[in-house]
Formats: C-alpha cells, sequence, structure tokens
C-alpha cells in the first residue's frame, strides 16, 4: 500500500515544483489536489478515457495511470502549459477557431492528446488521427469538431514549416 | 488570478475567500466592480463592455450562447463586446433556471428578447435627453446610438449610467425587432467559454478549489434502498491524509422533483486532504448493509416477469379508439413482434460531485445541477437548512444527459459539510464519486418490454395496431421516467388501435436520460412499423406519409406565442419529404452488404426524420451516412450549436445501439464499472451527417434531445434492409 511520504520535485510546465507526497499516487491527483493545477480532468481512473492526459517529454500519458514515484525527471507538461509550445499553441488556436468543445470537459485530453499527435506526426492522416484519438473518450461526441480541428492545426503548423 | 477575478466582477466573491483559486461563478450584475446594469440581464461598463447574465445551467448544449445572443439581438449590441456570466441560482430575479427537456430556449425566448428590448429603450432614452431630441428619431446599431437628422452618434458606454437610472418601460410596453431584421439571432456563433477549456481554466465544479477545502468520497449504498447497519472504520481511519469518517443517516425527501428516488441515502463520508487518500481508504472501510429491499431484484428476473406478463397479454387500456381486435381478425395479414431495451447509465464525463460550505447555519453550494432549484429544495429537506438560507452558485457542467437533472449530489455534499466534526467545520468540502460510484448509483434509463400486432389489408394497409408494454410501477401504471409519451403513431391516425399497459415495481433509481421515453419507444415503435410496411410490400415513409395526407392537429389545443406541444400531421409530412430529398430514397439501386432505413419521431416538440445507410461485413457495422431533417420551428438561434447538438444525439443514439452498453444487476447490484462495461462511442465511428432544418411558423423548440430517438430505429431498418434480420432488442446482436 505504499510506503510514507517523500519529497519530489517535479518540473511542471517549466516550474519546479516540492509535493510531498506517497510513491504511488496517481500524478493526476498530485496535479488535482496538492497542486491545484484542475486543468487536468479525472473521467474514469483506469486509462479508459483519455481526460487526464499529460506529457512526459513530449509524450502522452494517462496521469491517472502514472505514479508519481515512476516521473522521475522528466518534464511534465499539463494543459495550462501546453500554449508554451508552437504545436501546442497552434493545436489550442485551431480549437478555437472550430469551436470543438461542447460541454468541453474531455477537450484538455483532447489538446493533449492531439498536440503529442502532431508533434510526432505534423502531417496525419484520418486514419492516423483516428488511431491516435482513439482513447480519448467524448461523451458529447464532438467527434468530428475535433478532427476538424487537429486537420486545421496539422495545415497551420505545415506552412509554419 | 486576482486581476482575472476582478476584471470578470467577482470582486465580493474573490474577496470572500481571500482569492483562492476560484471556479467561475458568479454573483448579482448590481455587485460588479463596475458599469451601469440595466436590469437583471444587462450591464455596460466605461469600456463598453456589455455583461449579459446567462441563467440556465451550460453542460455542451450551447445555451449560455443562446440566451445571451437573444438578449443581445434586441439590444443591438455588439456581439465583440459581450461577455456572458453564468447567474447564481436567483429565480425571483432571473425567472425559471433549469436546464432539461430541450426547455431553456423555448422558455427563454421571449422573456430574453424582451430583456434586451427592454435595455435598449432605456439607452435611446437616456441619449435622447442628453441631446434634446425625440427618441422616434434615434436608432441603434452594434452598440452604438445615431441620430441621424444631427449626424451625432454615442456609444452605449457614454450612456449606460445615465439609462441605468430611468425607470425601466414594462415588457409588453417594448417593441420587439422583425425576425428578417435579426443579425445575431440565426447567425453562428462560438462558444463563449471555448478560449477559456483550451486553456484548462477552472470551469467545471469538480475545479472547485477554495482555501482549506476538504475532499470527499460518499460511500453509497451497494443496492438500492440498503439500510446502514454498521461502521467498522479503525482501519480506514489510519490511513494516511484521512481527516475523518462520518456515517450519514439517509432522509426519504418528499415533494421535490422525483422525490421517490431523489433523496439523501444512508452513507458514509470519508474526508481526506486529497480525493485519492479518500479513496484508497473505502477499501479499509468495513460497513454491514441491510440489503433486504433489493432481493430478487435483476435485470434477468425482471425479463423474465415481463415475458410471462406479455404471454399473459392483457394490461390496462392506455388509449383505444374504434375495435383493434375485430380489425385484426378481419385482417388479410397479421404480423406480431415483441421488442426491449435494457437499463443504462448516463456516463457524463464529468463524474459526479459538488463542493458545500457550512458556516453560521448557512450552506453555500458550487454545484453541477441542471435543475439548481430542485436541488436546493432537497437540501433543504434532506440536510435541514432552510432554502433562504442557501446559496447555489451554477458551475458549467461536464455533460447532464438528464442525468443531473437529480440533485443527490447537492443533498450529499450539503450533509457532510453540516456534519463535519468541531476541528474541520466550517470548512468547503468538494464529495466527488469514482466512475465506478457514478455508474453503479445512477437513475437509470429503465427498461421496457413491447408486444406489437398490425393488421394488414390486401392492398398493403395497415388496417389495425395493437401495443402491450410492459414497464415499472408500484401499482397499475408505469411510473415516471417509465412511462410512455402520450402521442405513437399510427395513435389517433388510424381507425382500430388499442394500447395497454402491465407494470410491475422496482427499486432500481429511474431517471430522465437525453429525450427520456423516446429514446426507447422511437426504436419499439418505428421499428415495428418498418416491419408492417415491408410486410405490406411498403417502405415505412410510404406508410406514414399516409397517415398525414390530410392536415390534422394532434392532441392539446396550441397556445398563442408558445411552442406546440401538440402534433401537426403537415409538419411531419414535411421533414419526412425533406429527408427522402436529401438521401435520394427509393432512388438508389439495392447494393450487396449494404442497407437503408428510415424513421420519423415527434418528440421535446420537434420533429425529426432520419435516414442511416449501413454497410454490414460480417460482425462489422459500418454507418456510411446519415441524413436528417428536423423541424424546431421558426427559428435557429444558433446554428453552430444546433447543429452540434444534432449531430451529438446522432451519435449518441448510433452509440447505444452498436456499442453494447447495457446495465445489468443481480439483487440491485449493478455489475458495471467504467468505461470498458458501459462504452459508448469513439472516434473511430465518424459517418458524414448531413442536416437539414425545416423552418415553420412556430415559436421555436429546444435541440438538445429530438434528434436522438429516430436514429436507433433507422438504423435496426436500414440493419434489416442489409442483412434480412431483424433488430428488436437493444443493443444491437450481429
Ligand atoms: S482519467 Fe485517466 S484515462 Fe480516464
Ligand atoms: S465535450 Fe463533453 S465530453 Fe467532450
Amino acid at each position: 500500500m505504499g510506503g510514507c511520504k517523500m519529497a519530489y520535485t517535479l518540473s511542471i510546465n517549466g516550474q519546479a515544483r516540492q509535493v510531498d507526497v506517497p510513491e504511488d499516487m496517481p500524478l493526476l491527483w498530485v496535479l488535482r489536489d496538492e497542486l491545484d493545477m484542475v486543468g487536468t480532468k479525472f473521467g474514469c481512473g483506469a486509462g479508459l478515457c483519455g481526460a487526464c492526459t499529460v506529457h512526459l517529454d513530449g509524450n502522452a500519458v494517462r496521469s491517472c495511470q502514472t505514479p508519481v514515484g515512476a516521473v522521475g525527471t522528466a518534464r511534465i507538461t499539463t494543459i495550462e502549459g501546453i500554449g508554451q509550445t508552437a504545436k501546442g499553441a497552434a493545436v489550442q488556436k485551431a480549437w478555437i477557431e472550430v469551436d470543438a468543445p461542447q460541454c468541453g470537459y474531455c477537450q484538455a485530453g483532447q489538446i493533449m492528446s492531439a498536440t503529442a499527435l502532431l508533434t510526432s506526426n505534423p502531417k496525419p492522416t484520418r486514419t492516423q488521427i483516428t488511431e491516435a484519438m482513439s482513447g480519448n473518450l467524448c461523451r458529447c461526441a464532438s467527434y468530428h469538431r475535433i478532427m476538424e480541428a487537429i486537420e486545421l492545426a496539422a495545415k497551420e503548423t505545415a506552412h509554419a514549416g | 488570478m486576482q486581476a482575472e477575478l476582478s476584471r470578470r466582477g467577482f470582486l465580493r466573491a474573490s474577496a470572500l475567500v481571500g482569492g483562492g483559486l476560484l471556479v467561475d461563478f458568479s454573483i448579482p450584475l448590481e455587485a460588479a466592480e463596475s458599469g451601469a446594469v440595466l436590469n437583471a440581464f444587462v450591464a455596460i461598463d466605461a469600456s463598453g463592455t456589455i455583461t449579459i447574465a446567462a441563467r440556465n445551467p451550460e453542460m455542451g448544449q450551447g445555451i449560455n450562447n443562446g440566451l445571451p445572443m437573444i438578449v443581445a439581438e434586441e439590444l443591438d449590441a455588439d456581439w465583440a463586446q459581450v461577455r456572458v456570466e453564468q447567474a447564481d441560482l436567483d429565480p425571483t430575479r432571473y425567472g425559471p433556471q433549469g436546464s432539461g427537456a430541450s426547455m431553456s430556449t423555448m422558455m427563454g425566448y421571449t422573456p430574453m428578447r424582451e430583456a434586451g428590448a427592454v435595455a435598449r429603450d432605456m439607452l435611446v432614452r437616456a441619449a435622447a435627453a442628453r441631446w434634446g431630441v425625440a427618441v422616434d428619431g434615434i436608432t441603434t446599431s452594434a452598440s452604438v446610438l445615431y441620430h441621424k437628422a444631427s449626424g451625432l452618434s454615442l456609444p452605449y458606454a457614454a450612456v449606460a449610467s445615465e439609462a441605468a437610472r430611468l425607470t425601466p418601460a414594462k415588457s409588453a410596453e417594448v417593441r420587439l425587432k422583425s425576425p428578417k431584421d435579426f443579425s445575431i439571432i440565426g447567425t453562428k456563433r462560438k462558444g463563449v467559454d471555448t478560449p477559456r477549456i483550451v486553456k484548462g481554466e477552472p470551469l467545471y465544479s469538480i475545479d472547485t478549489r477554495l482555501p482549506d477545502m476538504l475532499h470527499a468520497v460518499f460511500v453509497a449504498p451497494p443496492s438500492p434502498g440498503a439500510v446502514l447497519r454498521k461502521v467498522e472504520d479503525t482501519q480506514a481511519k489510519a490511513m494516511r491524509g484521512i481527516l475523518a469518517i462520518i456515517p450519514i443517516k439517509g432522509v426519504q425527501a418528499k415533494g421535490t422533483f422525483a422525490s421517490s428516488v431523489d433523496s439523501l441515502t444512508d452513507g458514509v463520508a470519508i474526508v481526506a486532504s486529497n480525493w485519492w487518500y479518500a479513496q484508497a481508504a473505502k477499501e479499509k472501510l468495513v460497513l454491514e448493509w441491510d440489503e433486504s429491499a433489493a432481493l430478487g431484484h435483476g435485470d434477468q428476473a425482471y425479463a423474465a416477469r415481463a415475458k410471462a406478463l406479455l404471454d399473459a397479454g392483457g394490461g390496462k387500456v392506455a388509449f383505444k379508439e374504434g375495435d383493434a381486435k375485430a380489425a385484426l381478425a378481419k385482417a388479410a395479414k397479421v404480423i406480431s413482434a415483441r421488442y426491449d431495451y435494457p437499463f443504462l447509465a448516463h456516463n457524463t464525463m464529468e463524474p459526479h460531485n459538488c463542493t458545500a460550505q457550512y458556516r453560521d447555519g448557512k450552506l453555500t453550494f458550487w454545484a453541477p445541477a441542471q435543475q439548481p432549484e430542485n436541488g436546493r429544495k432537497l437540501v433543504a429537506q434532506c440536510v435541514g437548512v432552510a432554502e433562504a438560507d442557501i446559496v447555489v452558485h451554477v458551475t458549467r457542467i461536464g455533460g447532464g444527459f438528464g442525468r443531473r437533472l437529480m440533485s443527490d449530489f447537492m443533498a450529499q455534499a450539503g450533509a457532510i459539510a453540516k456534519a463535519l466534526p468541531p476541528a474541520l467545520s466550517g470548512r468547503p468540502v468538494n464529495v466527488l464519486h469514482s466512475r465506478s460510484d457514478d455508474i453503479t448509483h445512477d437513475f437509470f434509463r429503465p427498461a421496457g418490454w413491447h408486444e406489437f400486432k398490425a393488421g394488414i389489408d390486401d392492398q398493403g394497409r395497415m388496417t389495425a395496431f395493437t401495443n402491450h408494454f410492459i414497464s415499472f410501477g408500484p401499482a397499475q401504471d408505469p411510473q415516471f421516467f417509465a412511462n410512455m409519451a402520450p402521442f405513437h403513431l399510427p395513435e389517433g391516425l388510424l381507425r382500430d388501435i388499442e394500447m395497454t399497459h402491465s407494470v410491475f415495481p422496482t427499486v432500481m433509481p429511474l431517471g430522465a436520460m437525453r429525450a427520456p421515453t423516446s429514446n426507447a419507444h422511437a426504436f419499439v415503435f418505428q421499428g415495428f412499423l418498418d416491419e408492417v410496411a415491408r410486410a405490406g410490400g411498403r417502405s415505412l415513409p410510404a406508410l406514414i406519409l399516409d397517415l398525414f395526407t390530410t392536415d390534422k392537429v394532434y392532441g392539446e389545443a396550441d397556445k398563442a406565442g408558445e411552442t406546440p406541444r401538440s402534433f401537426h400531421t403537415a409538419r411531419a409530412r414535411a421533414v419526412v419529404q425533406k429527408v427522402m430529398a436529401m438521401s435520394d430514397w427509393g432512388k438508389v439501386p439495392h447494393r450487396k452488404g449494404i442497407g437503408r432505413g428510415f424513421a420519423f419521431y415527434f418528440c421535446h416538440r420537434g420533429y425529426f426524420a432520419e435516414v442511416v445507410e449501413v454497410g454490414v461485413k460480417g460482425k462489422d457495422v459500418q454507418v456510411r451516412k446519415v441524413w436528417a431533417a428536423g423541424d424546431v420551428g421558426r427559428q435557429i438561434v444558433n446554428p453552430h450549436a444546433a447543429e452540434a447538438q444534432v449531430r451529438g444525439s446522432i451519435l449518441d443514439g448510433l452509440s447505444q445501439a452498436l456499442d453494447g452498453a447495457k446495465i445489468t444487476f443481480e439483487n440491485g447490484r449493478v455489475a458495471q464499472s467504467n468505461f470498458h462495461d458501459h462504452p459508448f462511442g469513439r472516434i473511430d465511428r465518424l459517418p458524414p451527417v448531413e442536416i437539414a432544418f425545416v423552418p415553420s411558423d412556430f415559436p421555436p423548440g429546444g435541440l438538445g434531445e429530438p434528434a436522438l430517438p429516430p436514429v436507433i430505429p433507422a438504423l435496426a431498418n436500414a440493419l434489416y434492409d442489409a442483412t434480412g434480420n431483424r433488430q428488436r432488442s437493444l443493443p444491437f446482436t450481429l
């Protein structure tokens, strides 16, 4: 059941943050309830919905399935910081342009997954988008606009080179 | 954050809590930092920013665009200068504040126009006084007043404070625009919160963070009606981060919305500094429940009981015209079929949660409530605090779908906040359900079972129709949410028809789910009518159009200025014909493995006809295209949001049929626990959807629901067309 608390220094959105928590606490709950960074959302707690997606060194991971003890020195990026990257800013801009959200609750996770996709694959095909995004659920079924937003962001960033 | 808060006019709120990270909630416009308040809905500050209060909870349906757009239209505001703020619960000030049943647009349309027009009239009078001219000579456009004759002009902001001192005209006395002059209503406008959503700003109830806030898990009964007998919490208490473990005694509410189910149940609150600690301690809590209330209540047992009732036949007559039995006996051909659908959970993306703070005998809530007013009533009864001492801040809602019409989470949060031990008392507490608690403690879409019979003459025409509906109820009639809406084709349009029902009791909590009752009944009725049409050698749209040959208004008489509840055959005919034209119905040659299905349904005062085209390979179903034609009156307020609602409804319906979701249970204990065993659609099902609105000259109806019901039978009918297998049970199996 995890040991006693430990002090961790995490690199979150370019800042060093100290927390004193057990090693098995999922990163999601470190962010939300220790640091009050509530942009990263809780949906299922079981790796099934993608609402809690963050980046570790640029790769999309489910923060509800990532114990804080496993983060080490990896750079954590959350929805609050993703706009500092060129890709992230472009994705957010496209999201606004297309007006993707309905209730909006899943969208932080969608944006994080989409940004990771476009970083590794700047010009994805529809099939590749579908594959990369299929772990992110949207109960409102805003998928059509999510698809449109990703395609728009890909187009815009391809321009920028 | 502080500057942001005060800029948004949240001064009093932020001072109150010392400037912590706040979820977005508002205070009445008078308390705003600056600016002239023209009425409950409109304030204008010196910089020209126009703040419009949004009175209904926003859960993704776009109502916080829709209603403010209506205000802005009559105000002649420049939409770029408009800022929307969610209003707190205060129905004496704002009027009805619930979201649900696609009612918000319907009920807000005229009052919001009047609020805008009254404010505009004040600005015009203020300008007339300033310029010393007659009001008649003043025109307005995009937040500017003009006096053409003298060439004078002024922005709204320049006269707003003078305007605010004038006595507002009576609503009935101000002139409303002619719809042909609309420049905001009917145009595509993006979500007012979108820029904040994409940055992950705290907007939802679950994002509420207040100084000293506690986190809690509410351990609810394992089966409906279970009574808590014993709590053994030594081990749980010793777990890290646990601050208190508090047994909560249930209270049965009376006279509130669906009070038989929406109550405070027995439970145990685990209070911690971090929700994860509370959730982890749950496993160490040893509870003894008396579960006798739900003994024998299982989905299998229910199905067996329903079958026995269908076999026995008969039932209480709900609707009868002519003599269906005699007509069946005379028919050239009689067909009969049984249909059913399962219990379903809502699965809103934001799990159930609520924040409450109890101080000096008063309760304050930050709640994701679709019906905050009902929530306040429920809390007053279950927690024992007078309604006058309860403040409700409404947050943005991470999905409603009808689940948050119930306010059980408010009662839980209130009860926990009030029961905090002295060392913690007065601190705000957020109670949050895990996904499994969220699914297992839902207010479910109830299952139902139907038997149909129809008589067909030698011309292929339907001559008789019977339906026996098995549902839930304590006595002879189906209870709320398990009932049938009053109008189902061919009711009222066929001479010999009989509809009966039989019921048996359930302990499962029942609730409304997007397009309640219709989401299931469209499937069974339109599925069976497709069978009737085919048995007569015809197609379903042809059979349905037969019923609509004459213009007829069926049901309650229309009231002037109100969205009609009645069924107008002419409106139905128009959407059926429209979707047939859009999809080239009947003109596309049959292709192997590809099928097309049609369905029509009328609910929530909206008319939708839809066509689905599927491709089937083995067990693999591909939805190739969906066409939808809808009539929700003369005005679509925001086509951008309307399209999202229709598309979302269609995907929701397809998912209910194809993804296998159903709730099963034994002795009241629900078996499903997360998205893997109660799934909904992913991005891989993204058929092209073609939508057309067929305007009719009636006041507008809502759009959150009526597009969903027909897509399920249209899909069933398409699958039959493609494979020859009839889908008579949800979810579908291939
Ligand atoms: S909350 Fe982490 S995947 Fe759903
Ligand atoms: S926008 Fe509501 S869950 Fe995706």
